[in-house]
């Protein structure tokens, strides 16, 4: 089971209280009318999938409610890092340093 | 390779079965090959067998980085139906029911292929709403399947349990007698076999580390652990690591790969006839062969590549299960384990071209690939072999994702997701 840390709560808790809500730092269109059916598909379908450090979305569903971001080594399943919504992308080059 | 039979068999139990050898060979990579698959799996090893077979096509190299039948084909829970809602899914996944049927036969080994029937319980009334309209649409498409009552369910599956006042009260089930088990590993061993016989080199221990590409796009080869090797196609049939593997053409991919976990009880003598699936409690069973119980949970939440899940999701399983059949309260688990299933939008795999030439992928299977196995790698061979697809899987193609002609098994799947 992880165990997570929520920013906002400040407390790192078991996973059951937590929903995974996905790849993070995917930004709704700002125009929709003007996509094209590609630019449709990777908003909505193409995702990173990434081996290694993913950036990607959680919300403390059972406690504060809120959503948050994470940075995790999904390979390990380690958390890097966990950050509020609407914070920039933590760099991944400090992020690795810090583990070692 | 020697046959199996009852002659060799009879000989070689007088002479203490010393005299099989290998059942494949296990040669150093050549320079180039016409076709190499990447994922000695089920459906990697399958495709090579039907390229061989069907289409002549023999200069194939399967490059595994594990051993043969290592991934998601010695993992799985090895149930087989096809009792899928829409007409492109039926199409393919009955194809599969149909090869299964013959597949011993044909590859002269055991699969253990036992029909012994699915069935899928109903809990509430959108349940039994939802598999009577998948039994009316599977009886459409020529797929049996047929609605039980509870005490119906109870006759041909006497450990379960329908009484009212359970948890999770069964109110009728839907059965497909032709679904049931085999072996899994030895589909894995028995496409190995025959593929190899007929000249395709199997490659273990030798990851694929890029793919490479002529100044005009088309593929050319691909770099390895055992170096560069050449080729004029290739397909990627690498389950969870599809998007790796795909970006290394530069194409990325609607996947997203997840934890599958299963687990098997101590072995005891026969107690469970048929396999039993519950969608709405996320809980699947049947008896091996061996006598463990074999038990499918759903997948973790989150991405993930590691191959082991949380422990809650194995708990709400066996909640479901010893609720379901309270016999198996006492037993006790022996294994459990995760695979890394690549999950598709729409929860229909891709058996396709690609924007790439003479690149093909065959993945998306999610958390149902193995009862696909020779089907899918049947018309998968054909799609390589012709450079087109077999009119069975021309729906499961990259670009639905674009058209939004999606094969929506997600939101009306026979399965839980």
């Amino acid at each position: 089971m992880l165990l997570i840390h929520c920013p906002y709560c400040d407390e790192t808790l078991p996973e059951p209280e937590f929903a995974y809500a996905g790849e993070a730092h995917i930004d709704r269109p700002a125009d929709p009318q003007q996509l094209s059916d590609e630019e449709w598909r990777d908003f909505l379908f193409i995702r990173t999938n990434a081996k290694g450090p993913h950036y990607e979305r959680w919300r403390h569903i059972n406690g504060c409610a809120r959503f948050f971001n994470a940075v995790r080594d999904t390979v390990s399943d380690k958390f890097l890092t966990t950050y509020k919504a609407g914070e920039a992308r933590p760099d991944l080059a400090k992020l690795l340093e810090g583990q070692k | 390779m020697r046959n199996f039979n009852a002659f060799t068999l009879a000989r070689e139990a007088l002479r203490g079965h010393k005299g099989w050898g290998k059942q494949w060979r296990s040669p150093e990579p050549k320079k180039s090959y016409d076709v190499i698959i990447i994922g000695a799996g089920g459906h990697g090893l399958g495709t090579a067998y039907y390229l061989a077979k069907e289409h002549g096509i023999t200069n194939v190299a399967v490059l595994e980085k594990g051993w043969l039948g290592g991934g998601n084909t010695g993992r799985n829970t090895t149930i087989i139906r096809s009792n899928y809602l829409y007409d492109e899914s039926a199409g393919l996944y009955d194809h599969s029911v149909k090869l299964w049927e013959t597949l011993s036969e044909e590859l002269n080994y055991n699969v253990m292929f036992s029909q012994r029937g699915v069935m899928m319980l109903a809990h509430n009334v959108h349940d039994v709403q939802s598999a009577q309209r998948h039994i009316h649409a599977n009886r459409l498409n020529g797929v049996d399947n047929e609605w039980l009552t509870p005490q119906q369910a109870k006759d041909y599956c006497p450990p379960l349990s329908i009484s009212k006042s359970a948890r999770y009260p069964v109110m009728g089930a839907a059965l497909q007698r032709r679904g049931g088990v085999a072996r899994h590993d030895a589909v894995a061993w028995g496409f190995a076999r025959q593929a190899s016989a007929m000249g395709v080199d199997i490659i273990q221990n030798c990851e694929v580390i890029s793919i490479d590409r002529a100044p005009s796009g088309e593929v050319t080869g691909v770099q390895t652990t055992k170096g560069p090797i050449g080729a004029k196609k290739v397909g990627v049939v690498a389950a969870g690591h599809t998007s790796v593997l795909m970006e290394m053409a530069g194409v990325r991919m609607p996947l997203e790969s997840y934890p599958l976990q299963a687990l098997v009880s101590e072995p005891v003598k026969p107690v469970f006839p048929c396999v039993v699936m519950s969608n709405a409690v996320h809980a699947y069973i049947s008896q091996s062969d061996k006598g463990e119980l074999v038990i499918g949970a759903g997948t973790d939440s989150y991405l993930s590549y590691s191959q082991t899940g949380s422990m809650h999701i194995l708990q709400h399983t066996l909640d479901a299960i010893i609720e379901l059949y309270p016999m198996f309260s006492r037993m006790k688990m022996l294994r459990t384990w995760g695979g890394i299933v690549d999950v598709t939008p729409d929860r229909s795999p891709i058996l396709a071209k690609t924007p790439v030439p003479n690149l093909y992928v065959n993945c998306g299977w999610g958390t149902g690939g193995f009862k696909a196995t020779p089907g899918s790698a049947n018309v998968f061979a054909h799609t390589i072999a012709r450079d087109e697809p077999h009119k069975i899987n021309a729906g499961f193609t990259l670009e639905r994702f674009r058209t939004g002609r999606l094969i929506d098994e997600a939101a009306a799947a026979a399965v839980a997701h």
